[in-house]
């Protein structure tokens, strides 16, 4: 469904990649390999080269805006642009069942942002996300800063959406996690990109 | 004709006796301001006195071409001084050219406006009224596009992420750029305000002080001081909207990217 081929800035070698219909991809590799940079790139938020095409469309025949409705990324850090958490949601009503599956009250709506934890910062973010039903998501270490259970909570939230067809790139450190979530593996580093059988990672350390 | 007492030399140096006053000052209390002080002061006296050279010059020959090439140079070296004042800088031409091109583009429109529907002096360029109507306004709008530009590109550096989170949801650069950029215009425009809401209790602006040691009526200074007042206002708010969109449309792109790669921080030592 996403193809990506010879995806280049000037940092990022050129990296090839596809994802298809409700696959889940795991990106490992080293800090500083270049894995936010790709999901930057894909998101189209840096400028660079390379053929990027989603359900055989061209990138450069869909608008910014509408390509990233539609390949949804959440960074490890992301940002916020109001006070409380309510007015980055569309429609907190409509939001709310993902809310509570992550394990936010209600109220959470009138919280203020700066009062946030980093845990719950990625948790809502990630559910602002969702709630613009991308087709493909880019997510960057979005468990990061979070305990056992809400772990879970985000793995079983994700998993449930790529039985329904969603496409992800999930970048994680933990490779019990890419074992967990994803379909195959791909490993960046030195700035190449290459695929990894799962089996390594048994006998990795 | 006006009456106005005629300042002799003797009497100017005698007044200079004030910048040595603060030198010494400088050197007892080791400030060590006291070279620049004297060179500000040397600095000062001959550019002004270039000015009244030139001026003197261009009011007796009442020429266009030279009027409108007194102006150029003003809008240029305003452009040269906004865009030393930027912390960070648009790369390349865009640095000097955003800036000096919506001043001259706004100075410019309103001091023509003025000189044609509110002052109308005969020839309507006459540099007596053009070249200092113009001055003021353009110190203005400097000041309000050098603020503006500067607030935008710290900000946009600063809230980088909470733009790019907006862009990421599927924001028009438009949109996203929107709360930064208010705050860019609003910082552009706030010294024009609180001049505007203080002149006459806290400040007696220069202008109107200069006519009324000139001989002229208060009651007359004051009217040309309300004129000069919403000139300047409409210049800065007309030049602080231009190069405050022109500086998002720059650092932003087609495909609606926050693109901080075009600053160049200036301040690398």
């Amino acid at each position: 469904m996403l193809k990506v081929r010879d995806l280049r800035t000037n940092i990022l070698k050129p990296a090839s990649l596809s994802l298809s219909v409700g696959e889940c991809v795991a990106v490992r590799g080293p800090s500083g390999a270049g894995k936010t940079l790709l999901l930057r790139a894909i998101a189209d938020l840096d400028p660079n080269d390379g053929v990027v095409t989603l359900d055989g469309r061209d990138r450069s025949t869909i608008a910014g805006p509408e390509w990233r409705r539609l390949v949804g990324y959440v960074p490890a850090e992301p940002g916020w642009w109001a006070d409380t958490v309510g007015e980055h949601f569309g429609e907190w009503t409509a939001a709310l069942v993902l809310v509570r599956h992550l394990g936010f009250p209600e109220e959470t709506k009138a919280w203020p942002i700066d009062r946030l934890s980093t845990g719950e910062r990625l948790r809502l973010a990630l559910i602002r996300a969702l709630m613009a039903l991308p087709k493909v998501l880019l997510l960057d270490e979005p468990t990061a800063a979070l305990d056992a259970a809400s772990v879970a909570a985000v793995e079983s939230l994700i998993g449930a959406r790529i039985r329904a067809g969603l496409a992800v790139l999930w970048v994680t450190h933990d490779s019990e996690q890419a074992k967990r979530i994803a379909h195959r593996l791909l490993v960046l580093e030195a700035g190449q990109i290459r695929e990894e059988a799962f089996e390594w990672l048994a006998t990795s350390p | 004709m006006a009456s106005y007492i005629a300042l002799n030399y003797w009497e100017l140096a005698a007044a200079s006796v004030f910048v040595f006053m603060n030198a010494g000052l400088s050197v007892i209390f080791s400030l060590r301001v006291h070279r620049s002080m004297l060179v500000a002061a040397i600095r000062m006296v001959v550019q002004l006195a270039l000015v009244g050279l030139v001026l003197t010059t261009l009011f007796s020959i009442v020429s266009p071409l030279w009027t409108g090439l007194a102006v150029l140079g003003m809008v240029l070296f305003a452009g040269h001084e906004a865009a030393q004042q930027q912390e960070r800088r648009l790369s390349g031409w865009w640095s000097y050219g955003l800036g000096t091109g919506c001043m001259m583009m706004a100075s410019v429109l309103v001091t023509v406006f003025a000189l044609l529907i509110a002052v109308r002096p005969n020839p309507w360029y006459d540099p007596r009224y053009a070249i200092p109507l113009l001055g003021m306004i353009l110190g203005n709008c400097m000041t309000g596009i050098a603020l503006g530009l500067d607030t935008l590109t710290t900000s946009l550096v600063s809230r980088r992420a909470s733009v790019e989170a907006q862009l990421m949801l599927g924001a028009t650069r438009r949109d996203a750029a929107a709360p930064v950029m208010r705050e860019a215009l609003r910082s552009a425009m706030m010294p024009t305000i609180n001049s505007m809401a203080v002149t006459g209790v806290v400040s007696l602006p220069g202008m109107m002080t200069g006519q009324i040691l000139g001989g002229v009526p208060p009651a007359e200074a004051v009217k040309y001081q309300i004129l000069v007042m919403v000139l300047i206002a409409g210049g800065t708010g007309l030049g602080a909207v231009t190069a405050v969109l022109g500086g998002v449309y720059r650092l932003t792109d087609g495909r609606h990217r926050l693109r901080l790669d075009r600053l160049t921080s200036s301040r690398v030592s």
